[in-house]
């Protein structure tokens, strides 16, 4: 056989043995991501999957039981209640206001069961300068802008 | 001093455009003197920058809180190592450390090779003032370190104000290890400008050769090694800091610092088959224009929020200007490709599926895919939202079952790679060269399964390492033997004059090893324990061989956090190994915690315990203790392949070169003593050696 095609061949073997392997894995670990409106009109097969919603920690909202943390996720004016059940200790950027991701799945009473909560890192990029007040700053009309005086 | 700052900065901007017309305009005209200027103005635009930076740098250490960017980031308490290192640790500033980190190599570039290359340098130094010219954009009009705050006054007049003391820095990021790990990876990231811009440079201008090939071989191999080190430290840092007990997680930024790695390695690698054979000429192009690509593609991901990741933030419209600058670099080399493509056509063709040709192809191939998987399992939720309308994301069971096959295939092309003949190798060969590390290979594996090893990737991991290990020793054996019976010297001797004579290839070897002993930590992982234990003062809890003993936990209050600590004793076999003190702190400044987490770290495993909290019902503390093999093996072959690299960037110690030819192999009596030239030439003949 002329060497390109076993070569062809070859390299025919490890893309199809390969993608077999992603197939697998993207089935094992798929999650679908949903924003917090949207949760409500999820029918049947969707409320059951792994799901990923994002929002942020409403401030107060934080309660420590036994097995459980409970708190609320805000975005865009909704919210979700959602009970943290996993054993790893939640992430140290975890607190009032933070941005969350939370993975698991909706209970039908429309509570959210968390197996897996990440806390965005506070500072480093935040969002586009418009105003924003940094935590803990003066107030009294203080801006900044981008430019040469 | 922000003035002036800010002003090198849009001085830079200016230069750089000159540096690009005007870098044009030199290639159209010819001339001398144009091409001379657009070169002076690369340089201009280089200490410009260095000139912004370090009045940002000044700035911090004024404690000048007239600036926005200074007082969101840095306070009058912080120490000057992170005063320093404060400057990278946000948006603006971060992007100035990239320019800044990029200016040093192209100054490095321009200056090494001023008035050499004629042909080819002038279209370089418009390549690589294109790249500096986005960034400084980004610098001086988009994201701009040098904001300064405003106040309104009575009567609504405008005035510049100042805050009394700053923000200060992320505690998470105050650790020092986090101080090194962006410059180390920015390092990495900025260098492939170099190999990109010459490739680039030398498709747009038929340049004749390999020659760009080995104008940039240093300058890859540094970016490379810069790039293995930085993101060998951000895992340490995650694993060190941060608590979770891992050191990888997929995450989004994490990817985006290995695709252009991987990319990174094929290239390294597939120009020896450019220059040996003058094959792969359309791989070795579209590799490093792959890495570069990458390398923007990684930091536009982690600044865009495209993907949600624990480290990549909130959307901001500078995602759309990195899109827009990705897009741009794809169709530039995608028209230069197509307008040169004759140019780029393989003086040789493919003779055996069993050479050393077909290995680097192989080894192309393979990295090029666990890229593709990567980049295609950090996109999932962008390409399924495009695709199915919902946002899917996977985890690392997709990004570990399509790697790890991938990882044992590499490491059975790194033993056996070097060893292949080019063209086509004999049989024989195969026997002589592979037979005994192989047997090598089967036997650990055989051994280690008879001792109750279980896990298929794991054994299999271990009798490739094993294979590598002794391919790699055979070589230096082999070359060492002959130089010993030569020059009459010690073998260890005799492995320094072999090594020093080939740096590339040896050090080549040496960072082969180190990837082995990578690799061999990461399959640790498979025996992973962990427990996690509410906790009196007085109770135990054991994991593996040890026995914790909480003896007693506090409390503290220092100036800027207060912290609780655990007093444990570690037990093994009944005797006291050691005290582990995990600490749990609470700043209050940003309302945010930290831990720090207590490791032992061994050959054999690390004992890693974490105070992970309170529980809140019964005030006892929580501790999580894990029991992590071999992961100071990770570690320390990631410091072998750095130094690998450091060995083979060292020139070669050229041996004497004599022109008296000489029968191999003939011992003729001379009285006096022996010629040099008979034993050199004979020696040389029968080392192994690049050169056909």
């Amino acid at each position: 056989m002329k060497t390109k095609a076993k070569f062809g061949i070859g390299v025919a073997i490890i893309l199809v043995t390969l993608s077999c392997l992603a197939y697998v894995g993207a089935q094992q670990s798929k999650t679908y991501y949903h924003t917090i409106s949207e949760i409500p009109t999820l029918n049947g097969t969707a409320l059951h999957q792994r799901l990923r919603v994002g929002g942020d920690v409403k401030n107060g909202s934080i309660q420590h039981y036994s097995g459980r943390v409970d708190f609320v996720l805000v975005e865009q004016g909704k919210a979700l209640p959602v009970s943290y059940v996993g054993t790893d200790p939640l992430p140290d950027t975890f607190k009032d206001g933070a941005q969350c991701l939370v993975e698991g799945k909706v209970q039908p009473d429309g509570r959210f069961v968390a197996e897996t909560v990440q806390a965005k890192c506070a500072s480093k990029y935040e969002a586009a300068p418009g105003g924003q007040a940094q935590p803990g700053t003066a107030t009294g009309g203080d801006s900044y802008q981008n430019g040469k005086s | 001093m922000d003035l002036f700052g800010s002003y090198s900065l849009l001085l830079a901007f200016a230069f750089a455009l000159y540096a690009i017309f005007g870098g044009i305009a030199a290639i159209i005209t010819r001339r001398p003197l144009l091409i001379k200027s657009a070169r002076n103005a690369g340089f201009a635009v280089c200490v410009l920058i260095w000139i912004g930076t370090a009045s940002l740098w000044y700035l911090f250490f004024t404690d000048n809180y007239s600036l926005a960017y200074v007082a969101a980031h840095s306070n009058r308490t912080l120490s000057p190592y992170y005063k320093f290192s404060a400057l990278w640790s946000g948006q603006e500033g971060s992007l100035l450390f990239w320019s800044f980190l990029l200016s040093i190599y192209v100054f490095s570039a321009l200056f090494t090779y001023r008035g050499k290359h004629p042909e080819l340098m002038p279209y370089v130094g418009v390549v690589l003032a294109g790249v500096q010219i986005f960034f400084l954009t980004m610098n001086n009009f988009v994201a701009s370190p040098y904001g300064v705050f405003i106040g309104r006054g009575a009567g609504g007049i405008l005035h510049l104000a100042t805050r009394a003391d700053g923000s200060g820095l992320n505690p998470l990021l105050q650790y020092p290890e986090m101080a090194i790990h962006p410059p180390t990876l920015y390092s990495g990231y900025t260098g492939f400008t170099i190999p990109f811009a010459f490739a680039l440079a030398a498709l747009l201008g038929r340049y004749p050769g390999e020659k760009w090939i080995h104008l940039t071989r240093r300058w890859t191999m540094i970016a490379w090694a810069f790039q293995s080190a930085g993101i060998l430290l951000g895992a340490h840092w995650a694993y060190a800091v941060l608590g979770w007990g891992g050191y990888w997680g997929w995450d989004p930024v994490e990817n985006a610092s290995l695709m252009p790695w991987l990319t990174g390695t094929a290239f390294l690698h597939s120009v020896i088959m450019q220059e040996k054979r003058g094959m792969m000429r359309v791989w070795n192009v579209w590799l490093v224009f792959l890495t570069f690509m990458l390398c923007i593609l990684g930091t536009s991901l982690t600044r865009s929020g495209a993907v949600n990741s624990v480290h990549a933030f909130a959307e901001s419209n500078i995602g759309h200007w990195f899109w827009g600058f990705l897009l741009s670099i794809i169709i530039v080399c995608l028209a230069a490709y197509f307008k040169n493509r004759d140019y780029l056509r393989s003086d040789n063709q493919l003779d055996s599926m069993i050479s050393r040709e077909s290995s680097f192809l192989f080894n192309n191939l393979i990295l090029l895919v666990a890229c593709v998987a990567v980049l295609a399992g950090t996109l999932f939720p962008v390409l399924s939202e495009a695709v199915r309308g919902s946002k899917i994301s996977v985890g690392p069971p997709f990004f570990n079952r399509v790697n790890i096959p991938i990882a044992m295939f590499l490491l059975f092309l790194t033993g056996v790679g070097p060893l292949l003949a080019w063209r086509k190798t004999s049989v024989e060969s195969l026997r002589r060269n592979f037979g005994f590390p192989l047997i090598g290979g089967f036997v650990a594996a055989v051994i280690a399964v008879a001792l109750g090893l279980r896990e298929f990737y794991v054994t299999l991991c271990l009798l490739l390492g094993v294979f590598v290990t002794l391919t790699i020793l055979a070589e230096f054996y082999r070359g060492a033997r002959v130089i010993s019976a030569r020059t009459g010297s010690n073998l260890l001797s005799s492995v320094s004059q072999l090594t020093m004579r080939n740096t590339r290839r040896y050090g080549g070897y040496v960072v082969h090893f180190g990837m082995v002993l990578v690799f061999i930590g990461i399959s640790g992982t498979a025996f992973n324990q962990d427990k996690q234990m509410d906790m009196a003062a007085g109770s135990q809890m054991s994991i593996g061989p040890y026995n914790l003993y909480l003896q007693n936990y506090d409390s503290t209050q220092q100036p800027n956090y207060s912290a609780e600590r655990a007093t444990i004793d570690v037990e093994k076999d009944g005797r006291s190994v050691m005290m582990l003190y995990p600490t749990r702190r609470f700043y209050p400044s940003n309302q945010e915690s930290g831990t720090m987490v207590a490791i032992s770290s061994t050959l054999r495993e690390d004992l890693y315990v974490v105070y992970a909290g309170t529980n809140p019902d019964t005030n006892l503390p929580v501790i999580h203790a894990y029991l992590n093999p071999l992961v100071k093996w990770i570690w320390l072959g990631g410091a072998v392949v750095v130094l690998g690299t450091i060995l083979a960037l060292v020139p070669n110690r050229q041996a004497v070169m004599v022109l008296s030819t000489a029968t191999a192999g003939q011992s003729v009596p001379v009285p006096g003593g022996v010629q040099p030239a008979q034993i050199l030439n004979s020696a040389r003949s029968q080392l192994p050696s690049d050169h056909d």
